[in-house]
């Protein structure tokens, strides 16, 4: 972590402020964005936010680097009575994650909006976004149990009305979101009971102080049931199996840029909040949450990764099967957390780093050729590599990642993944990983086999190629998951420090 | 028996989530699923305020008691102090789980008026708010599109 040793990004001054900072920034740029005079400033205005946001993430990593954790009391209030952020390498390398893909998904958003949203609804659909992004930061930054669930839900009902906005495009969008608006309510709701619960059994709703006091209390029936209720409210943020039924229809029909920032951040900061829990606040150790990681996690992951690569395998329109091979790499991720050691954990979140890359890619590649290929199902978009090179090249890059070609970043924590399960002596796991890829070869062979293959269908409209706005932000995704294939030095010093801060907290 | 009449709050807190849940699940009508959805966001938040209860506490709202000894604001607000003796003398019931399901009332307050908002763009699109009758148009219209 050299890199970020030496890394002073800001004045001091405003270094101090960095966790709030990098809230506040995309959240006043919200609504600076509604009141922008016309949708390119509206659009300057989310990517200099987005930017400020990576900027402040920066700072942070390099506090953190140098002192370990950054504890920051909200408003001056220390934490048994204020609000405390406790951002470690875990929450500084999520709001990196975060902050990147905001800023990839702003540039691309200047392109990928006009042909998907009425030039009226620019300001708003911008200023929705940010929000999104505003939550998803302070949900990756906050060490208070309540204001997580804040945070979720400023991300999440910004989320669910940018989902129904692809109603222009598809009318699907508007039952999707409502399905997704409904599941995420009961989720978010279930994590408040359960966060009741803990504060009904501890006092105190900061998650370090609940974590100290839990120790002791292990065997309470209200702490047990108050980790049920959390588990099952973020499994069904988080899409995981068979909770994911809202997934496909919200991530396929929502507005591309939607679709680009959703599928790389919103299920992944909901495994990061599964994740603190499971090993931060709960000892992993104690029986019940070991039960759950082992019985109940592992299991449900290792089903994730098979039945969603088969559904993908069997789904006709090209976004549902890129949202259905999410709900399976979130079982890869989770397989990782399931391991509960350091290794494995770290895999997982690797993974996790690299998915939200592909899957980015993937999106951003379809919003870029949608434009003129105004079809969702995959035999539409037959031939389009031919008639639009640089996009589908791309487009082809990130999804031999996604099925685990050698030389790629997928490759690598699929890879990882694999060892840590060996040394955990989870030999299955392994099988269940080989199973799942060989399963993504086909769905991944399929779309590109049609994409550079295939004669385009007559009638249809031929491909262009996507604009230069749009190919930047797309090829910068594309590129690093080649490098981070070749030297993944940076991202896996990231996760493994993240995974030493999730066990770190208890010595 | 004892306990119905020292848990009647809840178990009015689980009889209502278990309502709202089935509500959500039940019923295929957009609106009621928004019904739904309220009274079970709305027993999460009788759960917490009954938690803040304290025996024999009051509102949490400062009491004048004359108070001359002028013991140091930290001193009375110690916990161990005020589980004895209360502040000042009077027990006050917890503050801090209303000033959360406050937030969290304004959270489902944006839910319902997205959720609505949706329903009402959802009859604009399909001419119904009823689940199944939109998958049906959903179905319909994918059976006619290779024509």
């Amino acid at each position: 972590m050299i890199f970020f040793e030496t890394l002073y990004a800001a004045p001091p001054q405003l270094a101090a402020h960095a966790p709030a900072l990098l809230v506040v920034g995309p959240l006043v740029g919200a609504c600076a964005a509604i009141l922008a005079p016309n949708s390119r400033w509206a659009w300057m205005i989310s990517v200099a936010a987005s930017i400020f946001a990576v900027w402040m993430a920066l700072c942070i990593a390099g506090e953190v680097a140098r002192g370990g954790v950054v504890d920051y009391a909200m408003g001056g209030f220390g934490p048994p009575l204020g609000i405390a952020f406790r951002i470690d390498w875990l929450g500084a390398g999520m709001a990196l994650l975060i902050s990147s893909i905001g800023v990839l998904a702003a540039l691309y958003s200047g392109h990928g909006l006009r042909s998907e949203v009425i030039q009226e609804k620019h300001n708003l659909f911008q200023a929705g976004f940010l929000l999104c992004q505003a939550g998803l930061l302070g949900l990756v930054s906050t060490g208070d149990a309540f204001n997580a669930f804040v945070f979720l839900e400023i991300s999440s009902i910004g989320t669910y009305a940018l989902i129904a906005v692809g109603a222009s495009r598809d009318r699907r969008a508007l039952p999707a979101a409502f399905n997704y608006l409904v599941m995420g309510t009961i989720g978010a709701t279930f994590f408040v009971i359960g966060v009741g619960f803990l504060y009904a059994a501890t006092g105190t709703l900061n998650m370090a102080d609940i974590a100290a006091r839990i120790a002791t209390l292990n065997d309470s029936r209200a702490v047990q049931a108050g980790f049920a209720f959390i588990v099952v409210g973020l499994g069904l943020k988080a899409a995981v199996f068979p909770l994911h039924g809202w997934l496909p229809g919200a991530y396929a029909y929502a507005p591309s840029l939607i679709a680009v920032f959703l599928s790389a951040t919103a299920t992944k900061a909901a495994i990061y909040l599964l994740a603190r829990f499971a090993f931060t606040v709960f000892d992993p150790a104690t029986d019940f949450v070991h039960t759950f990681l082992v019985w109940v996690l592992a299991p449900l992951a290792a089903a994730a990764a098979i039945v969603c690569s088969i559904q993908a395998i069997l789904e006709p329109e090209l976004r549902r099967v890129l949202a259905f091979s999410s709900v399976a790499q979130v079982g890869y991720m989770l397989m990782g957390l399931s391991l509960a050691s350091v290794a494995g954990v770290s895999a997982g979140l690797l993974h996790l780093g690299a998915h939200a890359l592909m899957k980015a890619a993937l999106f951003m590649a379809l919003g870029g050729v949608a434009m003129s290929v105004r079809a969702s199902a995959l035999a539409d978009f037959a031939g389009a590599g031919r008639d639009a090179p640089w996009t589908m090249t791309a487009f082809a890059i990130s999804a031999a990642g996604l099925m685990g070609l050698p030389l790629t970043f997928g490759f690598l924590t699929k890879f990882r993944l694999i060892e840590a399960a060996l040394s955990a002596n989870q030999v299955w796991i392994v099988a269940v990983v080989a199973v799942s890829s060989l399963l993504g070869l086909i769905y991944v062979g399929r779309m590109l086999e049609a994409l550079f293959f295939k004669p385009q269908p007559p009638g249809t409209a031929r491909a262009v190629e996507a604009p230069f706005g749009v190919l930047i932000p797309l090829w910068i995704l594309a590129l690093a998951s080649l490098w981070f294939g070749i030297d993944a030095s940076l991202p896996e010093s990231l996760a493994n420090a993240g995974a030493l801060a999730l066990f770190g907290a208890r010595p | 028996m004892t306990l119905a009449v020292t848990h009647l709050n809840y178990i009015v807190v689980v009889a209502l989530m278990m309502i709202g849940l089935f509500i959500v699940f039940s019923s295929g009508n957009f609106i009621k699923r928004m019904i739904g959805l309220a009274v079970f966001q709305v027993s999460t938040g009788l759960f917490y305020i009954s938690l803040a209860k304290v025996a024999g506490g009051t509102a949490p709202i400062v009491v004048d008691v004359t108070n001359s000894d002028g013991q140091a604001l930290a001193a009375r607000l110690d916990p161990a102090y005020v589980a004895l003796h209360g502040v000042d003398g009077v027990v006050y019931s917890n503050p801090l789980p209303h000033v959360l399901i406050l937030t969290a009332i304004v959270v489902g307050v944006a839910t319902l008026a997205v959720g609505l908002s949706i329903a009402v763009r959802v009859r604009e699109a399909y001419g119904t708010v009823e689940a199944d009758e939109v998958a049906q148009l959903d179905r319909s219209e994918k059976a006619g599109q290779p024509a």
